[in-house]
Formats: C-alpha cells, sequence, structure tokens
C-alpha cells in the first residue's frame, strides 16, 4: 500500500511538470491582462520544435562524425521549445495588443495553428527520417531521472524528492521565482497592475505595450517547455500524433483551480497529475478508469463557481484579462 | 528617462479611429489580407519544396473538382455551418460560448442512445425525429448550465464552457471502454447504426444540408426581425440597460444559450446518423474550436457564416489531396487556416483604425 | 517670448482632434510659476482634453509645450512625471487590490524590490507633512470616496510633482471638505508648487484662483485676473453671450402624493447597508431634489423604486391612475417589466446614459422601442411606429443627429440626453426619476433639460431630481432630501436653509434634526 502510494506520488509528480509548466506560463500571461487561450497550440509548437532541435543537433553531430552531448541537446530542445512558444505567442500579442483583435477567437486560433503545426511538421520530419522521428539515447538519457549525490540516496525520501529528471525542478524553481516576483517584485507589482486595471497603470507611466508584449512572450516561452517536457519525457523523445491533446487546457484549468497563484499552482498541477495517471495505480471498483480523466475539468469548475459565487476580489482572474486597452479610444 | 529635446517630435505612428469606411474600401482590405495569408502560406509551401501554385491547384481540384469530393466537402461545411450559427447566438449577448465541442458530443450521445439501442422497434421516421429532439434537448441543457451560473451568480462562461467539452470527451471514452461498447470488439469503439438510424441523402449528402440551409434563413430573421433577436442584442451591448428595458436577462441568458447549445447538439445529431454512423472521441473534431472563428469572421451574419463554412471545409477537403498528391501532411489544413485567421483578425484593425505617420498631416474634409 | 521662463508651462498653438471632432483648436496657455490657475469651460469645452496633452495621455495634432521655458514633448504619462507634471484624474486612477502605498509606488523607478514597510512609512510622512489622515497598507477597494482622492493626491505629491493638475477635485466632495482641499491647495501654492484646476464652477474659481483661463468649444478664450473679474463677465467668456443664470421654479400647487416611501433599506456588493431605513414621499407638481455626496445610496434608491436593485425591507407604495382606474400598488420588488403591467407608469432616466438607459451601439429607433417593444402582440418587432416617434423626438428637442439610424453612442453628450428624456417622457410617466441629468451637458443643454422637468412639474407629475450641484438643486427644487450613508438626514425647503446647512447634513445625519426640519410630510 505504501509503496503505491510512493509510486503514484513520483507519477503524479511527473504527470504534473508539463501542467505546471503551462500553468505557469498562462498565469503570467493572464496577469498582464491577456487571456490566452492558445496554451495548446504554444504546446503543441513547444513539444515540436523541442524534439526536432535535439533531433537535427544530433543528426548534425553524428554526420560530422562525433558524438553528441546529452546537455547540449537538452539545452537545445529546451531554448527551441521556448522560443517557438514565444513565436506564437508574439502572434498572439502582435494581433491582440497591436491590432486589437478579440482576444478569444485569437487565442483558439492560435490553438488551431499550433496544433497544425506541431502534427503538420511531426509528421512531416518523420516522413524525412523514413517513419518517425526519434532521438537517440543520448538525449534520452539526459530528460531521464537525475542521481544527485547523496540526496538520492537517502531512503524513501531521496527517491520522492530527488530522482526526477531537471525540468521537474525547472518547473518547481520557476512557480517559487514567480511567486516571489509576483508578491515582492516592482516590476511584478506593476504587472499586476496592468492585468487589473490597465489605464490607471497607464496613467502611473507604466508602458503598458511593452509589459504585456514581455509578459505573454515569455508566459507563451514557458507554456512551449510544457509542450517539450510531453515529447521528451512523456513520450520519451518520440513524436507521437497529437501527443500534447487535452493538456493545454487541462493547464488553463490549473490556473483557475490555482486562482491565479504559480505557489498554489504546484500543489494543484500535483493533483491534477495524479488524476491523470491514478487509474494505473488505484483501481477503485465500479469506477471506470475515465471517470478520473473528468475529475480534473468538473473540480475546475467548482473552484471556478464558488469564487464567482464569493465574489472575491483578490484571488479571482486579474480585472481586465480579456479585454484590450487602448488609451486614445474616444 | 531622459529628455531628448531635439528628438522626434511626435511619435513614428499614431492610429485613430476611422469615421466611417465604405463597404467597397472595407471589403478591399480584407481582400487584400487573404490575399497576403495565401502568400504566407504559399512561402511555407515553397519552403517544403513545393510549387504553391500547383498544391492551391490541387486543393481546390481536391475539394470541387467531382461529384464525390464535392459531396465530401458539402458534408464537411455543414457542422461548421450549423455549429457557427448555434455559437452565434450566444456570441451575439457577448456570451462567450466555446464549449460547442462538449455540446455536440453530447448531443451526439443522445442522438445515439436511440440511434444504437431503440432502431429495431421504431419505425425510422419517427426514430429520427426523437434523434434529432435528443441531440437537441442535450446539447441545450449542457449549455444551460453555465448560463444559469452566469446568470446566478456571474461565473465566467469562458472558462466554464471550456471545462465541460473535457468532461464530454471523457464520457465519450467511458462509453466506448465499457458500458457501449461494440460487441465482440477488442478495441474499444462504439456499434455502427443500423440502416434504420442513419439520414437519407439528398443528391448524395444527407440531408442535413438542407436543414443547415434553412437554419441560415430562419436564424438570420430571428437575429433581426422577432423580439427575442432584440433582447438578445440589447442584452449583448449592455445587461444593465437590459434589466432596465425590463428584460429578463437571466431568461434571455438560459433561453439563448439553451439554444445554441441544441443547434451544437443538432450537429452531433447528424454527425452520428448522416456523416459517421457511430460515436468516436473525434465526432466534434475541433468543429466547436473552429466554427467560433467562422461566426466571428462573419461578423455573426449566417449568410456570411455559409461562404466562410464552405470555404474552411474546402482547405480540410483539400488537404486530404495535397496529401496524397504531395506527400504534405493532412494538418496542413489547420496550419493554413490558423495562417489565414491570423490575417483575417488583422486586418479588421485597419478597417476600424488609421494609421498616422510621422510628419503626415492629417487632413479632413 | 521673453516672459516664458516665469511659465511654470506655456501651451502653443496646440490642437487635438478626434476624428471630425475638434477637441482643441490653436490653444495658447500659460501656468505662472507659484500660481493656481483655474481653468475654466463648460462641459465639452476641451478643458480634460487639453490637460490630457499635459499629463501625456493625449498627444497633440499640432502646436509646441514648453516647461519651464524649454520646448518638450509629452508622448506618455512617464514624461509628464520626469518633468514635474501630475494630474489629479476626475475618475480615481487607481488599483482596487492594491494597498494605498502599492498605488502611489506604482510605475515608480526604484529598486527591484519593493519593501513594503518602507513605502507605508514614507506614504505616512508625506501624508502627515500636508495634513492628510490615510493608512497606507488600507485596499483601495474598502475605501470611501475622500480617501480614494487623498491617495491620488499624495500620489502626485510623491512623486514630486511641482505642476499640479486637478481636473474637477470638487465633484466628489462636500463644501467642507471642498474647504479643506482648498486649505491644502493653498499650502502646496506656498510650497512653491505651480496648480490648475480644472472647474465649471464660479463661486469656486473665485474663492481658490490666482488667474482663471477660459475655453469654449475648443477654443482659448481668455485669462483673466481673478481679483478683477465677476461671475458675470466669466460666464459670458464661458458661454460666448451674457445670459442669465437664474433657474426657473415654477410655481404649481402640489397634487396627491404619488410615491410613498417606508424604511426602504437594502445591501450594496459587500453586504454593507446602501440604503438604511430610507422614507420619504413624492408628490405631482414637485421637483424633490436628493443631495449628498457621490456613493451616499442615490443610485441604489432610484434603482430600488425603478425594481432595478434588490431591497430587503421597505415599501414603495404607488398612487395613480390607469385609464381611469385608480390604482394603489406595492411596487417594490416588482421587476421593471411587471411595474409596466401593473399600468403604472414611471419613467427612470438613469445617471449611466449609454450604459443602462440606452443602448450606445444601436440607433434610435431602436433604442426608442426599448420600453415599449413587449407592447406589441407576437414574435415580431415592429420597427415603423418607433421609428415616427423617433423622427418627432428629433424634431421637437432639437435633437442633432444625422438621422434615425445613427447610433446614438455617437451623438454628443447633450443629444444623448434628449434622445433619452424625451424617450422617458413620451411615456407620459406620473412619476419621473431622473439621476443626474445634466452631467457632462453644456450650459445650454443644462437650461433646456431644467425647463423639460419644469414642463413636467406642471403637468402634475412628481419629479425626483437626484443631483450633484448643489447651486442648482437649491434654485430648481421644490423640497430637498439629503441623503448621508445611506440614511435621510432631512428633507428641507430651499427657500429657507443655506448651502452650508445642507453640507452638513449631507456629511453628519442628527436624527433629532430630522424631525424638526423636515417640511412638507
Amino acid at each position: 500500500m505504501l509503496s503505491t502510494l510512493n509510486s503514484l506520488f513520483i507519477a503524479a509528480v511527473l504527470a504534473g511538470t508539463p501542467l505546471l509548466l503551462g500553468a505557469l506560463g498562462e498565469i503570467l500571461t493572464e496577469k498582464s491582462g491577456n487571456l490566452n487561450l492558445g496554451v495548446e497550440g504554444m504546446m503543441f509548437m513547444g513539444a515540436i520544435t523541442g524534439l526536432a532541435g535535439s533531433y537535427y543537433y544530433e543528426q548534425a553531430v553524428i554526420k560530422s562524425g562525433g558524438e553528441p552531448s546529452g546537455i547540449l541537446s537538452a539545452v537545445i530542445a529546451l531554448i527551441t521549445a521556448f522560443l517557438a512558444g514565444s513565436f506564437g505567442a508574439l502572434i498572439y500579442s502582435f494581433l491582440t495588443i497591436t491590432l486589437r483583435a478579440n482576444q478569444n477567437v485569437t487565442g483558439l486560433t492560435l490553438t488551431i495553428f499550433g496544433t497544425g503545426f506541431g502534427n503538420f511538421f511531426g509528421e512531416f520530419i518523420g516522413q524525412k527520417a523514413g517513419g518517425y522521428v526519434a532521438v537517440s539515447s543520448t538525449t534520452k538519457a539526459a530528460f531521464s531521472k537525475l542521481q544527485i549525490p547523496v540526496l538520492s540516496d537517502i531512503p524513501v525520501l531521496g527517491k520522492l524528492l530527488f530522482q526526477y529528471n531537471w525540468l521537474v525542478y525547472f518547473a518547481i524553481f520557476l512557480a517559487i521565482l514567480m511567486a516571489w516576483f509576483f508578491r515582492k517584485s516592482r516590476v511584478g507589482l506593476n504587472l499586476r497592475a496592468i492585468g487589473e486595471d490597465p489605464s490607471t497603470a497607464d496613467a502611473a507611466g507604466i508602458n503598458i505595450t511593452k509589459y504585456k508584449y514581455i509578459a505573454t512572450i515569455v508566459g507563451g516561452g514557458i507554456c512551449g517547455i510544457g509542450g517539450m517536457y510531453m515529447s521528451m519525457v512523456t513520450t520519451s523523445g518520440v513524436w507521437v500524433h497529437g501527443c500534447v491533446s487535452g493538456y493545454g487546457w487541462l493547464a488553463v484549468a490549473l490556473v483557475i483551480f490555482a486562482t491565479w497563484s504559480p505557489a498554489r499552482g504546484m500543489l494543484v498541477a500535483l493533483i491534477f497529475g495524479g488524476l491523470t495517471i491514478m487509474r494505473m495505480y488505484i483501481n477503485i471498483p465500479g469506477l471506470p478508469a475515465q471517470i478520473y480523466d473528468m475529475i480534473p475539468y468538473v473540480a475546475t469548475i467548482i473552484v471556478l463557481v464558488v469564487t464567482s459565487m464569493r465574489q472575491s476580489k483578490e484571488h479571482a482572474q486579474p480585472k481586465s484579462c480579456g479585454l484590450n486597452y487602448f488609451r486614445e479610444e474616444r | 528617462m531622459s529628455r531628448n529635446v531635439t528628438a522626434a517630435k511626435e511619435p513614428l505612428i499614431r492610429m485613430a479611429k476611422r469615421d466611417t469606411l465604405t463597404p467597397q474600401k472595407a471589403w478591399g482590405i480584407r481582400a487584400i489580407a487573404f490575399l497576403l495569408s495565401l502568400i504566407t502560406g504559399g512561402l511555407l509551401i515553397l519552403a517544403l519544396g513545393h510549387n504553391p501554385l500547383s498544391v492551391y491547384k490541387s486543393m481546390v481540384i481536391g475539394a470541387w473538382g467531382s461529384q464525390t469530393v464535392i459531396r465530401e466537402t458539402i458534408k464537411l461545411s455543414v457542422p461548421l455551418l450549423i455549429t457557427a450559427i448555434g455559437i452565434s447566438f450566444a456570441f451575439k449577448m457577448k456570451f462567450w460560448n466555446i464549449g460547442g465541442e462538449g455540446q455536440i458530443l453530447v448531443g451526439a450521445v443522445a442522438a445515439g442512445y436511440f440511434g444504437l439501442f431503440t432502431a429495431d422497434f421504431i419505425p425510422k421516421i419517427p426514430l429520427v425525429m426523437l434523434m434529432i429532439l435528443a441531440g437537441m434537448v442535450a446539447g441545450g441543457l449542457y449549455g444551460l448550465l453555465p448560463a444559469v451560473c452566469k446568470a446566478k451568480w456571474g461565473t465566467n462562461e469562458t472558462l466554464f464552457t471550456l471545462m465541460l467539452n473535457y468532461i464530454a470527451l471523457a464520457f465519450i471514452k467511458y462509453l466506448m471502454n465499457g458500458p457501449w461498447k461494440a460487441k465482440g470488439s477488442s478495441f474499444p469503439k462504439i456499434a455502427m447504426l443500423t440502416q434504420e438510424a442513419r439520414l437519407t441523402k439528398i443528391f448524395g449528402v444527407h440531408w442535413g444540408w438542407i436543414l443547415a440551409l434553412v437554419l441560415v434563413v430562419v436564424s438570420s430573421v430571428y437575429f433581426t426581425k422577432t423580439k427575442q433577436g432584440y433582447e438578445i442584442s440589447v442584452v449583448g451591448e449592455s445587461n444593465n440597460t437590459a434589466r432596465y428595458a425590463g428584460i429578463n436577462v437571466s431568461k434571455v441568458f438560459i433561453r439563448t444559450m439553451f439554444l445554441s447549445g441544441a443547434l451544437c447538439g443538432l450537429v452531433g445529431m447528424l454527425q452520428v446518423a448522416g456523416a459517421d454512423y457511430t460515436i468516436t472521441e473525434g465526432t466534434a473534431g475541433g468543429v466547436g474550436f473552429t466554427a467560433i472563428t467562422v461566426a466571428w469572421l462573419a461578423k455573426m451574419n449566417p449568410y456570411g457564416m455559409l461562404i466562410v463554412s464552405v470555404f474552411i471545409a474546402m482547405l480540410e477537403r483539400g488537404s486530404n489531396t495535397i496529401q496524397t498528391n504531395f506527400k504534405i501532411p493532412a494538418s496542413a489544413s489547420d496550419l493554413l487556416i490558423g495562417i489565414i485567421l491570423f490575417f483575417m483578425l488583422g486586418c479588421e484593425f485597419f478597417i476600424t483604425y488609421r494609421l498616422i505617420f510621422r510628419g503626415k498631416e492629417e487632413h479632413h474634409a | 517670448m521673453n516672459e516664458t521662463a516665469d511659465c511654470a508651462v506655456k501651451m502653443h498653438h496646440v490642437t487635438k482632434t478626434f476624428g471630425k471632432v475638434v477637441a482643441n483648436h490653436d490653444i495658447d496657455l500659460e501656468l505662472k510659476n507659484g500660481e493656481i490657475l483655474a481653468l475654466l469651460g463648460e462641459n465639452g469645452s476641451g478643458k480634460t482634453t487639453l490637460m490630457n496633452m499635459l499629463s501625456g495621455i493625449y498627444f497633440p495634432d499640432h502646436g509646441e509645450i514648453y516647461i519651464h521655458g524649454k520646448p518638450v514633448t509629452i508622448r506618455s504619462p512617464r514624461d509628464a512625471f520626469s518633468l514635474g507634471i501630475g494630474m489629479i484624474h476626475q475618475h480615481f486612477k487607481l488599483v482596487d487590490v492594491l494597498s494605498a502605498a502599492e498605488n502611489i509606488v506604482l510605475g515608480l523607478d526604484g529598486k527591484a524590490t519593493v519593501n513594503r514597510k518602507e513605502i507605508n512609512r514614507k506614504v505616512k510622512e508625506l501624508a502627515t507633512r500636508y495634513g492628510f489622515d490615510i493608512d497606507p497598507a488600507k485596499k483601495v477597494y474598502n475605501m470611501a470616496v475622500s480617501e480614494k482622492q487623498t491617495v491620488e493626491i499624495l500620489k502626485v505629491l510623491y512623486k514630486g510633482a511641482d505642476i499640479l493638475i486637478l481636473d474637477e477635485p470638487t465633484a466628489v466632495l462636500t463644501p467642507q471638505e471642498t474647504d479643506r482641499l482648498f486649505a491644502v491647495l493653498r499650502n502646496m501654492k506656498a510650497d512653491g508648487k505651480s496648480i490648475i484646476i480644472i472647474t465649471h464652477k464660479l463661486h469656486e474659481v473665485l474663492a481658490i484662483s490666482d488667474r482663471v483661463a477660459i475655453l469654449r468649444k475648443g477654443e482659448y478664450i481668455g485669462a483673466v485676473e481673478t481679483a478683477e473679474t465677476n461671475q458675470a463677465q466669466l460666464t459670458e467668456m464661458m458661454v460666448g453671450r451674457p445670459i442669465n443664470l437664474e433657474i426657473d421654479r415654477p410655481k404649481v400647487e402640489r397634487g396627491p402624493e404619488r410615491l410613498q416611501i417606508i424604511g426602504l433599506t437594502c445591501l450594496n456588493g459587500d453586504g454593507v447597508k446602501a440604503l438604511d431605513n430610507v422614507s420619504f414621499s413624492a408628490y405631482g407638481g414637485e421637483i424633490l431634489g436628493v443631495a449628498g455626496i457621490a456613493g451616499s445610496g442615490q443610485k441604489e434608491l432610484c434603482e430600488a423604486i425603478a425594481g432595478l436593485y434588490p431591497t430587503i425591507g421597505g415599501s414603495v407604495l404607488y398612487t395613480g391612475e390607469h385609464e381611469g382606474t385608480p390604482i394603489k400598488e406595492r411596487i417594490l420588488g416588482l421587476k421593471p417589466d411587471e411595474i409596466v403591467k401593473k399600468g403604472i407608469s414611471m419613467a427612470f432616466v438613469p445617471e449611466d446614459r449609454l450604459g443602462m438607459g440606452l443602448v450606445a451601439g444601436m440607433d434610435m429607433t431602436d433604442n426608442v422601442m426599448l420600453r415599449s417593444y413587449k407592447n406589441t402582440k407576437g414574435l415580431f418587432v415592429d420597427r415603423k411606429t418607433p421609428k415616427k416617434q423617433a423622427e418627432d423626438l428629433i424634431q421637437e428637442l432639437e435633437i442633432v443627429t444625422p438621422g434615425v439610424d445613427t447610433p446614438v453612442g455617437r451623438l454628443s453628450g447633450g443629444n444623448v440626453q434628449k434622445v433619452l428624456l424625451g424617450r422617458e417622457i413620451s411615456l407620459s410617466p406620473s412619476v419621473l426619476i431622473v439621476a443626474y441629468p445634466v452631467r457632462g451637458l453644456d450650459i445650454n443643454s443644462s437650461y433646456r433639460i431644467y425647463d423639460l422637468l419644469n414642463e413636467q412639474k406642471k403637468k402634475g407629475v412628481a419629479v425626483i431630481f437626484i443631483g450633484e450641484d448643489l447651486d442648482v438643486l437649491m434654485e430648481l427644487c421644490d423640497r430637498i432630501l439629503v441623503l448621508c450613508g445611506g440614511k435621510v438626514s432631512g428633507i428641507v425647503d430651499p427657500k429657507t436653509v443655506t448651502k452650508e446647512d445642507i453640507g452638513l447634513m449631507m456629511i453628519h445625519v442628527n436624527d433629532s434634526k430630522e424631525t424638526k426640519k423636515e417640511v412638507g410630510a
């Protein structure tokens, strides 16, 4: 029983990490007042480019007769995925911030575009590679669990806390950093003001356009990294058609459940991650496995309804979220 | 902040709202944007090592070249069109129903229930009527849920309807794996409908296309000529004004969202009984999302939606052909739709605003 | 210009247009060092637009701006701060979920982290220096209006502004609070700061300013020394011709009681009583004014009577007749359409004209039928009758519009109000509730509105007038009900009390006085 719980915890952390990354990206985006429903699309874009980055790097090194480095391969995957996610977010930002297109529609279009982007290039590169894309064992090793001296060897705890792949620690670090950023930093305070009340922030001399662009693009990049996690860790460096499908939306749900707080996001990611894999560990008789898939969404709806009933001012979506801001409106 | 007095006297580019643009000019701008999007897509095709013109040509032929493909194209546009009309009911009152996917799925399940399990003893016409009714009621009720919460507590409907999509999807997976699993199948799938439960074809396509055309006219009249349509517009502009005018905003929310969901549920029924003859995870297949962009691009005008949905169906059908002819993966259609939509969304800005470049004086009449 | 260097601000040939509307045309304005300049003009004369170009919100189409003699380009609010310009907007620019101190340091350069303790201390210090009382850690959504204004002023001072612009700062204050604000302004002036105060209230201009600059319809008319001018001259400069500022109060025999309100109580969103045991009566043939500082329950009062705001207690009794038969109905808790169904004709001109009374994006026809489209039978709307009605309104009230097909949101403020009031009057009501009907209107339109209200009064309608300008209330109304924090602090006869009396009642409920001062009940 205890060992089942332990392995459930570990699996939940692993499954929750891409959700946490997607949610962190979306929290940063929404804090600037942009509701980007393109998370799924940006994750798809990050998933394929991260994989492609590693794949092409390896191919190039092997062709020139060298030995690919796992760390370099991982860094390349990280950077390309971030850039791809940012690119998606850049399109979104340009359309909504500069050209003032509707945020909902633009975000959904980004999801359509990004899903197409991921699957298209996944198949296309696969065709060129003669069937499917897969990275070598070197890169795979770079994305498997770490062996930290001393810490990883602590009985039980070592396994529970110190034997994950590096992206897990990256995501946790990012969540803590973001929590600090919103709570303590000056730039974070300014960003929150923009999300709540852009005309006030504008009158205070904050460059709305710059902040919105940067927050949305960096947020998109983080979503891209979340997607890269799917293709590099979850599917072990092999392109699987539609591999991100649904996870982007789950990340959006996570943002709501965590009531726009990065710190709570870590906890919720653990819960959501647990729910997505629970059926493999705990079989409750009479409860069909697919019902587990439903729980995160049902739970999110409950949170959504409860917060709206309470009309909480502080644990809610930033007030200007979904609305574009134009200073000389008249 | 440094003050550079000699620097530019005014920003490089400023923007100002246009007064009004003639419809011709507005359409001109849209045409240019559309052309630009095709060029962008063409550059992408070029980068893949194909001739864009022959790929585009092949797409058009793939969608309109023969009677068979024309039927396919129309079959693809029917769900898009009806869902777009359904969604525009909600969008007109600024209720962001992005739960079309889920409403389609529950409509499919409800219709599928009768199609799968009552086809033996109910004759065809009452059966189909029953399936339509079931699909619409199920879709409508599914749409009602977020509307009730919005009316009561102001719950954010964008996120609510979004979540409902995935609940419906998980439910279908459950049905496929469990109670509705086809007998003797090793795969999790639901059985095919018998002939009795399938829709009759007219000119080679299930009669849903006629229904879709009727709905275009009916919804257009509903929006512009009826009291309920007027109420939707008032609620969409301002909830406060609506309450002031004695309009029961909650009632309008609930009634309209029921209609919106019901039309999406109808699509689910048509997909099950007219196109797929079974229910799968792909029954909605992104239609609920694509339809939103259809409705938006058509500015909620049902006739406009007719054109846009047929166009998008053409892209989807055509990309199957280019997959066979050029080995370009069929996901290219999503990519291309995305690019075209980006351009169309962006160009609206140039219809509403004009840019003033530095040094250029403004001349007004 | 040889005297340019003495000027804190000099605007030269400044022009700003919005689409076809010329908001400011070729304006020259000077603010001398260490003076208080009143910028006077009617609503819509372009005062706020002009000042927004100093604060970096708008960018001028033409013209130059000099600060302390140097030509400058103000592209953003940030540019304005660095030039020492701070503007206190009429609509507060504060982020609700942040604290006072957080709002004050918002957008400032400084260390990467925000030290809450330190900024709270600094803000407290600054507040004490100028004699403000404030809790720096209090969240803005918990603040009263005057507290918010204090935060706004501190925000500007904290940034070290030496040129202050205040846009209609007294609109939300009681006469006493206004006096206190003026004392602070004089302190600041003594401190060497240069101040522009935007206003359209003449007595305030005379009380506080050193010089007055006047705008009319986007044009600069001139500037005069306050000591050498008077109300009549200022009015003439403001309006363009001598005008009789007196508001007519026709003598009409008071009619029967139309509305009897007893113990009306309701809560606001935070569960605080927005109206607390409000009782009064409204009679036909009189205008009952309602005075109070902003947010004292005025909005809730009209909306509760009109069936738009939930109440937790009390009753509203309507007495009247419908097609010859007398009606006596308790209408509290009924929805607007249910009230109409009872045969009660009650008209309501809400404060938020385009957000509640009208639909900005719809044309006049669709707006005229807003209250009556249900009267026809069948599924379809009838647009013929309302179209005719809209055309008649344009004729009768001289509404300036390209046509009945133009969205009402595109009309000017005065014309919007005429559409709204015209539609409501065309319902031939027996009770007419108007909330801030002249806000944002120019003098001509305002007087036209007063005339329309007086006409209704003569017809025997019970008019309830929610106002903000005490001078207007005192001249127009037959009785004035004063609200304070959701309570009735008294109902007075404007002919027998002074403005200061009412000002005191606006901030203070004296239960014993309530019964004594009550008139006409």
